[in-house]
């Protein structure tokens, strides 16, 4: 008999015959009879200050609402993780693009012409826009030192672990800019009901963030707010933060013109006013041994944060505590900052701080591994972490041999050995093969205690036929609406079909936390799962004092149940019954309850002619937990894996001299297309996670983590370069080359 | 700016519609008509959201102005799906191949498909590739896509 009867079964998505036929509706699809439309006035100088706003005279301003920081009833903040973000700017101008005022008019072409009519006075400022300039110290910005925030974790001694090193690897890493670019862009609207409460709907990942940022802008309690999730064409993270901006000013529009209002992003204003994946530049140095033990890693970790906290301080984290990858590290000293410059606040994107340190770390296995000539997978093999090893900040590895295991895995899908050498001795020609191997975990759920405080609940209803799930996790195209309800069928032992997943709204559901850190299946599913065996617990006593029959299915004895009393509801939570640990502040500990691992082959073709490189396929060994629904899974997988090699060579984005972004439209920010698209080969290993639902763990940012550092190995093998940053752009393998040329000419002189 | 009448038919049913000569297609599918199905998520014919069939073809509905669609044949999504609200086989193969995520390129995906059918019915991966370069996909890295191509095109010539 199988172990489950829904639960690793491929069940086609819920929300897939909507989406086919065009039916479900997003936010600008959404009928809002008499709605108004909003736009925002923005800085056009990264640093400043603002003067006033002044407005044409020629302008009828009757016809329209403005609102400045003055017309706010509530706090001039949006509330995230420290209050240090005004919603409109009061005075001081810290990045282009920040906004400074609001306005609401009755159609598109009006709200044009006021805005056209309304005009910030700034007296610019010189803006600081690299960290180089921020650390320096020259203009400060933010705090007393432009650091936002820093973390430090140490352990074993590292001048030991130097001293008994036979070589000493050093390197410099740096990752660029990475916009989320789901295709929907952003978009909420507002409107005010009679008894002054608020209602706000739109593309988002976390209605109850939305809900906090609301109540504190408008001064409202907790009840007089309402969030509603529309059907959110993809996140990515994009939409973890952001809209708790923008339903804020939607629900200031709303409430200071007394009209619903509703305010959908173009592309370009997308691509130039949200956040992006933090950029970071790293310098590693690591002592090893010849056979490629390593003895000794200092670490320094920097952050591009943008002007604001906003999220930066917990990418961070994710930062410092994926530092060193799959490896263990004996005697180690990481140090991580996140640095204030004037550009607009940088936020989440899967992986979220991981894949920027990861890269550094996998970047310095392969430096390492060239320096002592030893083969990447075998330098990996022989440091990866193993159970009962202990990580920089304490925790002991409690899990099977997953790194080796998805490293030898990937390994063998691949035939990489045979490859590598054949690339090796590959002929002269314009057309050059390469082969590259990158490993990583990620900490499944939110960091440190953070899953312990989060009180994440969970409902689950009868309704007299079907049973009701009611959470705030959010479909955004990762598939949850259909995992929940997998979770549920399974533990209720009925048809996925009897169970339906209600729209997140923020009046009937309980807060099962954001749709965030890969923790929808792993930790929110168990919440569901918790309140479904409370209503199977107390349909069996009352079975049993009702006398009846033992086997009466689920379905019939909720029914009688629901007939008799005209309810049957239920709370659930995610509860943890293991003894892990966190101090928050040593900042050590158990940081997660369960990593995933992936190991990642990427082969690629470089034309040495024009410098293009082409991802031709791609081999992933994932462990996961659980496969809770395998075709979702591996459609995970080959989404998230696509965007980090899209991150490694095609999306460009840097800032220009003035602080604004250098891509503001798709044909500046190019992501892969169908012909930049690898062949996928996937394998699922599952250990399952004791504290994961159904043992399921965090994967949905797993794939970001080493794809990049995987494909700019193959590019070095095929080119004979090493790259240090991405994106490995065709231009940045020109200089590379170049760069060889050059030292090899020298070398001949 | 110029106001001028075009007729054309959509899904099958004649239209006359009094439209500003700067609107594009898209514009006129989405607000005058409200078929909300036909996406927007570039408005600079980069990502292939808005595509619909114009006499056949696809094209991106948000470059074509109104006025160039006087006298054409438009096929949008909402076109796609019999009388009896039973899915197009390119619909079905979509849900079954499990090539939808967040939807929103998944219209403008299914229009391009069925012209790709419509030129290669039994297509080769590079035509696969080739018919859909113009459709952007941010979720599923076109794995599960280019499955639902294959499926469908058994599901059409079955018939």
């Amino acid at each position: 008999m199988a172990e489950f009867n829904i639960i690793g079964r491929s069940l086609l998505r819920d929300d897939g015959p909507g989406k086919v036929s065009g039916r479900t509706e997003y936010i600008a699809d959404i009928e809002m009879p008499g709605c108004w439309v909003g736009g925002v006035v923005r800085s056009w100088t990264a640093r400043g200050m603002l003067k006033g706003i002044k407005r044409s005279a020629s302008f009828d301003w009757s016809k329209v609402t403005v609102v400045t920081h003055e017309d706010i009833p509530g706090e001039n903040y949006i509330s995230m993780v420290r209050n240090d973000y005004p919603a409109l700017a009061e005075e001081e101008i810290n990045y282009l693009s920040q906004a400074i005022a609001l306005v609401a008019a009755p159609d598109a072409k009006l709200l044009k012409e006021a805005m056209a009519s309304l005009e910030p006075e700034i007296e610019p400022l010189k803006p600081v826009l690299t960290m180089e300039e921020a650390l320096e110290g020259k203009e400060i910005i933010w705090g007393s030192d432009n650091i936002i925030d820093e973390y430090f974790n140490g352990s074993g001694d590292v001048g030991k672990g130097f001293a008994e090193a036979d070589v000493i690897v050093e390197g410099d890493w740096a990752t660029g800019f990475h916009e989320q670019l789901y295709l929907e862009t952003q978009g909420m609207a507002a409107h005010m009901r009679e008894d002054g409460a608020v209602e706000v709907i739109g593309s988002l990942q976390c209605p109850f963030y939305v809900h906090g940022a609301v109540q504190k802008i408008m001064g409202l309690s907790p009840e007089k707010v309402t969030i509603k999730h529309a059907a959110t064409g993809g996140g990515f993270g994009g939409k973890e933060d952001y809209p708790s901006i923008l339903g804020s000013y939607a629900a200031l529009l709303a409430y200071r013109s007394g009209h619903p209002v509703r305010i959908v992003f173009d592309r370009e204003e997308d691509l130039l006013v949200t956040p992006k994946r933090h950029p970071s530049k790293s310098h590693y140095r690591m002592g090893l041994k010849k056979d490629g033990k390593i003895t000794a890693l200092d670490a320094d970790i920097l952050l591009d944060s943008g002007a604001y906290t906003t999220l930066s301080r917990v990418v961070l984290q994710r930062s410092q505590l994926h530092a060193c990858g799959i490896y263990f590290v004996p005697n180690v000293r990481i140090r991580s900052r996140a640095v204030a410059t004037n550009t607009p606040p940088n936020g989440a994107f899967r992986g979220f701080g991981a894949p920027q340190s990861i890269f550094a770390m996998e970047r310095q296995m392969d430096l390492a591994a060239k320096e002592l000539g030893i083969d990447p997978l075998d330098i990996r093999l022989k440091n990866a972490l193993r159970t009962g090893d202990r990580f920089p900040y304490g925790q002991i590895l409690n899990e099977k041999n997953n790194a080796v295991k998805v490293l030898e895995k990937a390994a063998e899908m691949s035939d990489y050995r045979t490859k590598r050498e054949l690339y090796a001795a590959q002929p002269g020609g314009r057309f050059k093969k390469g082969i590259g191997i990158a490993a990583a975990l990620h900490g499944g759920g939110f960091t440190g205690a953070g899953e312990d405080e989060m009180g994440t609940t969970a409902r689950v209803c009868f309704n007299g036929s079907r049973f009701c799930l009611y959470v705030s996790s959010t479909e955004i195209g990762q598939g949850s609406s259909t995992i929940l309800r997998m979770v549920a069928a399974e533990e209720l032992g009925v048809g996925i079909e009897d169970v339906l997943y209600m729209t997140p709204d923020t009046s009937k559901s309980p807060n099962t936390g954001p749709t965030v850190a890969s923790r929808t299946t792993m930790y929110a599913s168990k919440a569901v799962w918790d309140a479904c065996a409370n209503i199977i617990k107390k349909l069996a006593e009352w079975r049993s004092l009702k006398g009846l029959p033992e086997d009466m299915p689920t379905s019939s004895l909720a029914e009688k149940y629901f007939k008799e009393y005209s309810k049957l509801d239920e709370l659930g939570y995610n509860i943890f019954d293991d003894d892990s640990r966190w101090d928050g502040e040593k900042f050590e500990g158990d940081a997660y309850r369960g990593y995933s691992w992936i190991a990642n082959v990427i082969e690629v073709e470089v034309d040495t002619d024009t410098y293009e490189v082409s991802a031709e396929k791609v081999y992933a060994a994932a462990e996961v937990g659980r496969a809770i629904n395998p075709m979702q899974l591996r459609g995970q997988l080959t989404g998230g894996l696509l965007q980090a090699i899209g991150w490694s060579h095609l999306e460009d984005m840097r800032v220009d001299e003035k602080g604004r972004y250098t891509a503001s439209h798709m044909n500046a920010y190019l992501v892969p297309t169908t012909l930049d698209t690898p062949e996928w080969e996937i394998e699922l290993l599952e250990d399952p996670c004791a504290q994961g639902c159904f043992g399921a763990k965090g994967i949905g940012e797993l794939p970001m983590n080493a794809a990049g550092p995987a494909f700019v190995s193959a590019v070095d093998s095929a080119a004979g370069v090493f790259c240090d940053s991405i994106p490995c752009t065709g231009e940045k393998l020109f200089r590379l080359v170049l760069k060889e040329e050059n030292k090899a000419a020298e070398g001949g002189n | 700016m110029d106001m001028k009448t075009i007729s054309f038919s959509v899904n099958g049913k004649p239209q006359k519609v009094h439209v500003r000569t700067n609107w594009t297609l898209s514009s006129v599918l989405r607000e005058q008509l409200g078929l909300l199905g036909t996406k927007i998520g570039c408005g600079e014919g980069e990502c292939g959201a808005c595509s619909v069939l114009m006499n056949g073809k696809t094209v991106t509905s948000c470059l074509v102005l109104a006025v160039q669609a006087d006298g054409a044949e438009i096929i949008t999504i909402e076109g796609l799906e019999n009388m009896d609200g039973t899915l197009h086989p390119v619909q079905e193969a979509f849900v079954e191949a499990g090539a939808v995520q967040c939807g929103y390129c998944t219209p403008g995906m299914v229009m391009s498909t069925i012209a790709l059918l419509e030129k290669h019915p039994e297509p080769t991966e590079e035509e696969v590739r080739e018919g859909l370069t113009g459709n952007l996909c941010r979720c599923t890295g076109y794995q599960k896509i280019f499955e639902a191509v294959q499926i469908a095109s058994k599901k059409m010539r079955r018939g």
